[in-house]
């Protein structure tokens, strides 16, 4: 048992944060997200310059071979600047989806370009009617020659807008709610029969609304006809890499929170010397510690091979960094004050970023019912 | 990084699993199951066996009978013993007052009392708090005034422990009255057959007898039982409330009592279903269990760090696991209480034997709602988690 990191992780990260801290203030972030794309294409091709965009692809295929620990970490200072680029859905969900679904061909088409920057993914699984269950998918694949031609429509795609390539569910068989006869496809977002509608997210970040009229599909990842255990598996380490994102995310909100208590000053002292906050503060850091252990154990969970294990473990770790984002992020913004509540103060995009992170994948009252109706984590003796 | 167990450390778990399994009087095992308090007889039988296999004293260096042990396996062993469940050694020995005598004690103390102290020979007792000194333990009224070569105590002792079953205590006694609260403390050994020593029982709210008070009233103790200097007895209480890195996480305790739970939530009836089918309480038992996932990761990495650095720092990991730890246990406490429904309110002590004997009650029901009530106090005690908030808000945040 070891928490540290490995030389390798130690060097990689500290990479990251030079690069972050140079290039990623609050108010640079706030010119990418204002520019055209919603993002910098500058720090898009420093992310790929560093690795970081081939960075869990293996090596033959043109990646780095890292493992899904080191995507973690980068997840983590991400989240401690709220990077807004499409790293997230192109190398974590994208990079898990090829990783374990992708074809030798299809991977050494596509990862190269990947690493260059040149290729971007997104996930397309959300329906209208889907809400969080990832087997409710009432997009149609019909096998057309060697590929496959899709219909349907997509929503709150993440970073769809600059995909190159969407990875969409479909189903090629059974009812809307079958876990059976989902396939897992890789369309080209400039294909004919793709209309891609891009819009701002809440928390800054670019989605898209993407519909599918006899869209081409060449490529399935892993079997076409039973794709959604390869989706759970892509979605358990995505939601691995959430929650260090989350951590991130929750340190830097805690952190400004201090340092605003102890220089605000009313009734002639500081409000950082007042008991009924100091308590709140505590509690903030109770719930980021149980919240790095849950992180911890998010990766392991997201690694057991056992597909109901995986789940249970996995919706335990949504409930518990779900339910600390949303303390951390409402008590930040409570013990600022009003200051917290301007866009011109970082705070609140904290909060912001916490609180649709705590939604993707299902949020914690979504995993709490799944788990508790599978009968928790501890085994009955 | 790596989050798991060695192979070694596997194979560690199973031999002490095995060990209990072999070596744990099986009355022992069926009593904690009900979920009573082990009583003095099957605590001081257990210690003995473990003593007997040199496992007592999981915390002490190996010149003093100590295994030897990682963090790690101490962390295992700890964890295997809540989960039979078999009562662990007893705290005050071998958690408290040892560690205390090895590091500020002589020679002589130390082969007086650790051995009698690893085998339960002797049972010892805490006095630290007092009726006016609780959370602010500092301010501590307790007098010893040396007379030649002896100690002269007098003042009064609160919330001990299973005094009842002591043969000695270890006392905080004011011995410099004009100093600064903290620096006119000692800490002093004491055999509880001394003439002047009352002890007189509190009953707590669910009818048990776990605390009393303890009076000394010109108590006369041989002055080599001062542990460490003169007025420097703060040092040692800071020592020894400090020493507990994990122990008060318990994750092991509320592993075994949310099995419990699960094995009576299954069979209780609920609306003419079991209890476990229902969706609100399947709720609030998930909350809990997806805490305990929490608090056990967070165990790992205090012992992690132990293991790595050894520089005894403080981690706010420790605030974490007092807080979580007894916040979970109460939690658990409170569904069990709630699953027994209305056979949960006999009335009665449930640490004492024979008290279900009309059978007016399932026999797993019986004491839910004691051992509910009396779990209110790990939120109070080993410094009280709204203590443990102030500790975190000048120690670690800065406030």
């Amino acid at each position: 048992m070891d928490f540290d990191l490995t030389e390798e992780q130690s060097l990689l990260v500290d990479s990251v944060r030079k690069l972050l801290s140079d290039k990623y203030g609050f108010e640079q972030r706030k010119a990418y997200i204002a520019s055209e794309r919603g993002w910098s294409q500058e720090m898009w091709s420093s992310f790929a310059e560093l690795g970081l965009l081939g960075l869990p692809f293996a090596e033959e295929d043109g990646g780095f071979g890292a493992g899904l620990t080191d995507t973690c970490l980068i997840a983590e200072q991400f989240g401690r600047s709220l990077v807004v680029e499409p790293w997230f859905s192109t190398a974590v969900i994208g990079g898990s989806a090829l990783r374990h679904g992708g074809s030798a061909a299809l991977r050494q088409e596509l990862v190269p370009q990947v690493a260059a920057g040149e290729a971007r993914l997104a996930l397309a699984q959300q329906e209208r009617q889907s809400r969080y269950d990832l087997f409710d998918v009432a997009t149609t694949a019909k096998k057309s020659g060697s590929g496959w031609v899709l219909n349907g429509n997509k929503g709150m795609v993440i970073h769809g807008d600059s995909a190159t390539h969407l990875i969409v569910s479909a189903r090629v068989a059974g009812g809307q709610r079958d876990k059976a006869g989902i396939g897992l496809f890789v369309v080209e977002a400039g294909a004919p029969g793709v209309t891609v509608r891009g819009f701002r997210t809440v928390d800054g970040q670019r989605a898209a609304e993407v519909i599918l009229e006899n869209a081409p599909a060449q490529h399935a990842l892993g079997e076409a006809e039973n794709g959604l255990p390869l989706l759970e598996k892509v979605v358990a380490e995505s939601i691995a890499a959430l929650s260090f994102e989350a951590v991130g995310c929750m340190d830097v909100a805690h952190a400004m929170t201090l340092d605003y208590m102890k220089t605000r000053e009313q009734f002639g002292r500081p409000i950082g010397s007042f008991q009924a906050l100091q308590h709140r503060a505590a509690d903030m850091l109770v719930a980021i510690e149980q919240s790095r252990s849950m992180s911890y154990y998010a990766v392991q969970a997201a690694e057991e091979s056992d597909a109901d294990e995986r789940r249970r473990g996995i919706a335990a770790v949504k409930v518990q960094i779900g339910r600390a984002s949303r303390l951390v992020g409402q008590q930040s913004i409570q013990l600022h004050g009003g200051i917290a509540m301007t866009m011109e103060y970082a705070c609140g995009h904290y909060f912001k970023r916490l609180t649709v992170n705590d939604g993707l994948f299902g949020n914690a009252d979504f995993h709490l019912r799944a788990l508790a109706d599978e009968g928790g984590l501890v085994k009955a003796a | 990084m790596d989050l798991n167990f060695s192979a070694e450390e596997l194979a560690f778990r199973q031999e002490v699993r095995d060990f209990i399994d072999a070596n744990l009087p099986a009355a022992t095992r069926q009593h904690l199951i009900e979920g009573k308090g082990p009583t003095k007889a099957m605590v001081v039988e257990w210690q003995k066996i473990l003593n007997k296999r040199g496992w007592a004293v999981p915390e002490w260096p190996v010149e003093w009978g100590g295994p030897g042990w990682t963090a790690a396996q101490r962390y295992i062993f700890r964890e295997e013993l809540q989960m039979a469940p078999a009562p662990s050694p007893l705290g005050f020995n071998v958690n408290m007052c040892g560690p205390v005598v090895i590091q500020f004690g002589t020679e002589e103390q130390k082969k007086r009392f650790l051995p009698r102290m690893a085998n339960l020979d002797d049972w010892w007792c805490q006095g630290f708090s007092e009726p006016g000194a609780g959370s602010d333990l500092a301010g501590l009224k307790t007098k010893a005034v040396r007379e030649g070569n002896e100690w002269v105590i007098n003042g009064q002792k609160t919330w001990t422990t299973l005094a009842q079953h002591a043969d000695w205590i270890f006392v905080l006694a004011r011995t410099n009255p004009t100093a600064k609260k903290q620096e006119g403390i000692s800490f002093i050994l004491c055999d509880m057959k001394t003439p002047g020593i009352t002890v007189r029982p509190i009953i707590t709210i669910e009818g048990g007898h776990e605390v009393n008070e303890v009076f000394f009233d010109n108590v006369r103790v041989p002055a080599e039982n001062l542990v460490g200097e003169e007025n420097k007895g703060w040092d040692c209480a800071k020592f020894l409330l400090g020493n507990e890195r994990f122990g008060q996480a318990r994750v092991g305790a509320s592993r075994e009592r949310i099995r419990r739970l699960k094995v009576i939530a299954a069979q209780t009836m609920d609306g003419g279903e079991p209890l476990m089918a229902d969706p609100e309480f399947r709720r609030q038992m998930t909350e809990i269990e997806v805490e305990l996932k929490a608090l056990e990761m967070t165990v790992m990495r205090v012992i992690a760090q132990d293991m790595k650095r050894k520089d005894g720092k403080p981690n706010p990991a420790t605030s974490v696991l007092k807080i979580k730890g007894t916040e979970i246990q109460q939690g658990v406490s409170e569904l069990l209480m709630k699953a027994a429904g209305p056979y949960a309110w006999v009335d009665g002590d449930p640490d004492e034997e024979g008290t279900n004997e009309w059978d007016v009650a399932p026999d797993w029901a019986y004491g839910l709602a004691g051992t509910y009530f009396n779990w209110r106090k790990q939120s109070i005690y080993g410094g009280s988690n709204e203590i443990q908030r102030n500790i975190m808000a000048k120690a670690f945040l800065g406030l």
